[in-house]
């Protein structure tokens, strides 16, 4: 398939930058005219992987975030790195309410939404190397 | 973020204004938790999102969280005003259920 468009951002894994990661993916996603919900599912998402990156990944020391997003005819693909502590088990960090934070008032929802909220989401871990989570979303053609 | 409150008829409204998500998480806690620890003799508590611009799951670990300390005091909490992004979020994780929409 023809790649269109694409960009990627490093950024630190600083909470200021959730904002940011937010409205970037949201203004490369307006070439694909979405809709004010399709929109909003995209910056829920990506805050939720960003924040797991910041939370769980980078657990008490700053490290890179890496955000690439492309576009394929009318599919956003993001993708959202680090080189963190991994996750141990992605079939049990993906069940909702799941959380080994829960002293922190950590709802355990984060992979449920960005599962809910994209039309794909895949996620690539190993531990002490990093995490890497991929997810599309195909916007509809108005 | 910013948080202001009212007391109406003996209940105490919150009203969240901003972005909730991890940045902002804690300094909501904060001020939250200290106008409701100030505030414990109200029948009940509403939490107004009508100014809420972005929450992610941070912010439902943040309302799961004060609806359970509101437990303790057998306050009820509600949630009011919610965007149609905020309501998704809240939804999903089933938050109307033990927060009723107000």
């Amino acid at each position: 398939m023809k790649v269109n468009n694409k960009i990627t951002l490093k950024f630190p894994s600083l909470s200021i930058n959730e904002s940011f990661a937010r409205s970037v993916v949201s203004c490369f996603a307006l070439q694909l005219n979405p809709s004010i919900s399709e929109i909003s599912d995209i910056k829920t998402a990506v805050s939720e992987a960003v924040t797991n990156a910041i939370v769980h990944a980078y657990a008490g020391r700053i490290g890179e975030i890496t955000l690439k997003m492309w576009i394929e005819d009318n599919v956003i693909h993001i993708n959202i790195c680090d080189d963190g502590i991994g996750i141990e088990n992605v079939e049990q960090a993906l069940e909702p309410f799941y959380t080994t934070r829960e002293d922190e008032e950590r709802s355990g929802m984060g992979f449920t939404i960005m599962k809910n909220f994209m039309d794909g989401v895949e996620v690539f871990s190993k531990i002490g190397v990093g995490t890497k989570i991929y997810m599309y979303k195909k916007i509809k053609v108005n | 973020m910013d948080i202001k409150y009212k007391k109406i008829n003996g209940g105490l409204t919150l009203f969240v204004y901003g972005e909730l998500d991890e940045c902002s998480a804690s300094q909501a806690k904060n001020i939250l938790d200290r106008v409701l620890m100030e505030n414990l003799n109200v029948k009940k508590v509403i939490f107004d999102l009508s100014g809420l611009s972005f929450m992610d799951s941070t912010g439902i670990g943040l309302l799961i969280g004060r609806y359970k300390k509101l437990k303790e005091f057998s306050i009820p909490a509600y949630i009011s005003g919610a965007s149609l992004a905020t309501e998704k979020v809240i939804e999903l994780a089933g938050i109307y259920n033990i927060m009723p929409k107000f």
